[in-house]
């Protein structure tokens, strides 16, 4: 999609904060982004980088208290989601974004139907009567690749495989039409064959159907496959974002790059032990005031303890439109 | 779930057949003598005599069997009869209490409808509160209401009913004189005014064992509810626009009943089992009386019969609860 069409969703400035004994642990720290209409976003980063709360934080789905989105702003369309009531995110919650999670076997409930489970958004936000429904949810089982979607309604998910189940949380998700689908490790929880099966099925979705979507992941290769852009996230932050091309060839931030090093070679060197980034991800307690990243950057120098990066351009246009990157440092050893 | 139903049911057989030998066994072990309640002045000869009449010198197995017949074909007979005025049993020896030499099953339908409407009703009402608040507490654990309703169950549930009743009887029935403290099983309700005096005698005690029900039940309510609230399966529910009433009186509430559902049939056995104490408490003559006092006199033929049944009862239940579990978990199929 050209970047010259509005966003469907425009992210500004997303912070949110946990509530919790041993402090405020700042998980989501002046996050922006925004979706295309059609685009896949990847978002890549370690656990506890803050990428599925930033997901869950869009449309209200973290328990509050302990969580509360303190500031920005969450476009959808020419809505707000963060300013509207409770009741307008719930129509907007299965509607217009569908939402799909890491681990189908625990996703469904266990004692209602797949039927049943594929109906209730459709008779909530279409309207349908349950006939209607019933017929809508046939199709969308269909869509999915699900044989004998018929009869398969009447299903149990105890049923139904790993690989089944989460192609009927993705009926779920797309049941309403979307115009947002966001799933969040969608198959971190399969095995690598079924992994390959649901990120073809997402493929030939998003072909289509063609709504945005937002694919979590800790799997390089998986964004490699499929994505359009890619988020790099690092301690409730976007470290670098980029066109997928150009941040595999040409990734800026410390973090990205080690990253990418610790993807094994299937040619070269057997001998070579798998890299590792060493150390821990840092602990978000209180306001972040220096590169959350310092601790175990190669490249840490003194001003990465005293002040937080911004993003910055690398290509000359708007943050978040081309290559952009939240670092001090510079591959071409300048100091930025 | 048929054939499991009918293969239980037939498993049932040997088992209570296995338990009334081993109750039998085990009251006939019991110390104490059908004849220590007669009279030192009556002669040993006499004595002997009245020990022959009933059967108590019988050997042990000669006993049983007679009772396993009685139980098993006389009295069903008898019920036959009297349900559809035929004969069958005429002339056959009935099941006959020591102490009162009337049949059993005669004084225990006497006695069953005191303890049906107290305890009953007292569980009823138990289970009826305990949903809701357990409910409510769990959806908004932490608020006040979850901790004033734990901190209530928690004294409800450790606090024994003999205790909780007699300081009811302190409070309203010595010092307020607000309701009575015997409980009058003439009473035979005919008009409002005889309805008001049922309610009255029958709060107390319902409200001790009423309480007690619905602190254990909450609990149970509270913590599945707890269990489920935070599963995966209601980030979906959310995530799919539901309102909260739906996930959490559908989606949550239907997965927490499942072990809910088994506690509560499993206690439905101890309302006819009498709450023993409470009975003694308020002096509701039931069964739970009826078996205290028919140990207390070494009345064997009842003590067997009345624990019997109980055993038949919780016997019963269990199957229930496990029809039950298998009808609200798809997962369970037992076939």
């Amino acid at each position: 999609m050209a970047d010259g069409a509005a966003p469907v969703l425009d992210v500004r400035g997303l912070k949110t904060v946990f509530r919790t004994r041993g402090g405020e642990v700042h998980a989501v720290n002046s996050v922006s982004f925004h979706l295309n209409p059609g685009e896949l976003l990847g978002v890549v980063g370690e656990s506890g980088s803050g990428k599925s709360v930033t997901m869950m934080s869009l449309i209200g789905l973290l328990p509050s208290p302990p969580a509360d989105v303190r500031a920005g702003s969450v476009m959808l369309g020419n809505r707000d989601l963060l300013k509207i009531s409770a009741e307008e995110l719930r129509n907007v919650r299965g509607a217009k974004v569908g939402f799909v999670f890491q681990d189908p076997m625990t996703s469904l409930n266990p004692v209602f139907t797949v039927g049943n489970q594929i109906m209730e958004p459709l008779m909530r936000h279409m309207g349908m009567t349950k006939a209607q429904a019933q017929i809508r949810a046939t199709e969308l089982l269909a869509l999915v690749g699900i044989p004998d979607a018929a009869a398969r309604l009447k299903s149990y998910p105890h049923q139904f495989s790993g690989g089944m189940r989460q192609r009927v949380m993705i009926a779920i998700a797309l049941a309403c039409d979307p115009d947002v689908l966001i799933a969040d490790e969608p198959t971190t929880a399969l095995d690598v064959t079924i992994q390959a099966q649901i990120l073809e099925l997402v493929k030939d979705l998003r072909k289509k159907l063609g709504m945005a979507i937002v694919w979590i992941t800790h799997d390089l290769g998986v964004i490699a496959g499929i994505a359009d852009r890619v988020m790099v996230m690092y301690g409730g932050q976007v470290v670098e974002q980029a066109p997928v091309r150009a941040l595999f060839s040409n990734p800026q931030h410390p973090y990205t790059r080690a990253l990418l090093k610790t993807i094994p070679s299937l040619t070269g060197d057997r001998a070579a032990r798998l890299q590792v980034i060493e150390g821990q991800p840092p602990i978000l307690i209180g306001a972040p005031t220096a590169c959350p990243f310092r601790a175990r950057c190669p490249q840490a120098f003194a001003r990465c303890e005293s002040e937080n990066p911004d993003r910055r351009s690398l290509d000359g246009r708007p943050v978040g439109q081309g290559h952009d990157v939240a670092c001090h440092w510079s591959p071409r050893g300048a100091h930025a | 779930m048929l054939t499991f139903t009918i293969r239980r049911l037939l498993l049932a057989i040997p088992t209570l057949l296995f338990i009334s030998l081993v109750i039998f066994l085990l009251v006939d072990f019991a110390p104490g003598s059908p004849m220590s309640q007669i009279p030192l002045t009556v002669p040993p000869e006499v004595r002997l005599r009245i020990i022959e009449a009933m059967g108590a010198n019988e050997p042990i197995l000669v006993r049983y069997l007679l009772w396993l017949k009685q139980f098993f074909y006389v009295e069903p007979l008898v019920l036959i009869d009297s349900l559809f005025g035929t004969s069958h049993a005429e002339g056959m020896q009935r099941i006959v209490s020591w102490q009162s030499r009337s049949p059993v099953m005669d004084i225990i339908l006497e006695r069953m409808p005191q303890t049906l409407t107290v305890v009953g009703s007292a569980y009823v009402i138990g289970v009826i509160i305990a949903l809701p608040i357990g409910i409510y507490s769990a959806y908004r654990q932490y608020s006040w209401f979850d901790q004033v309703g734990t901190f209530i169950s928690m004294i409800g549930f450790s606090v024994p009913t003999f205790f909780t009743g007699v300081v009811l009887i302190l409070v309203f029935s010595v010092n307020l004189g607000w309701f009575p403290s015997i409980y009058d099983t003439s009473l035979r309700v005919t008009s409002w005014e005889t309805f008001l005096l049922q309610a009255k005698q029958m709060a107390m005690p319902v409200a001790v064992l009423a309480l007690y029900n619905a602190s254990q039940i909450s609990r149970y309510m509270r913590s599945s509810m707890l269990d489920n609230l935070g599963q995966d399966y209601v980030r979906t529910a959310r995530a799919k626009g539901m309102a909260e009433r739906i996930v959490v009186l559908k989606h949550v509430l239907r997965n927490s009943l499942i072990p809910v559902v088994t506690v509560i049939a499993l206690g439905i056995p101890t309302i006819f089992g009498g709450a023993i104490i409470t009975e003694q408490v308020f002096k509701v003559n039931g069964l739970g009386a009826l078996l205290i006092n028919a140990i207390q006199g070494s009345d064997l033929p009842m003590v067997q019969t009345l624990t019997f049944i109980f055993a038949v009862l919780i016997v019963l239940f269990n199957l229930i609860a496990d029809v039950l579990y298998g009808m609200l978990d798809p997962r369970i199929r037992y076939d």
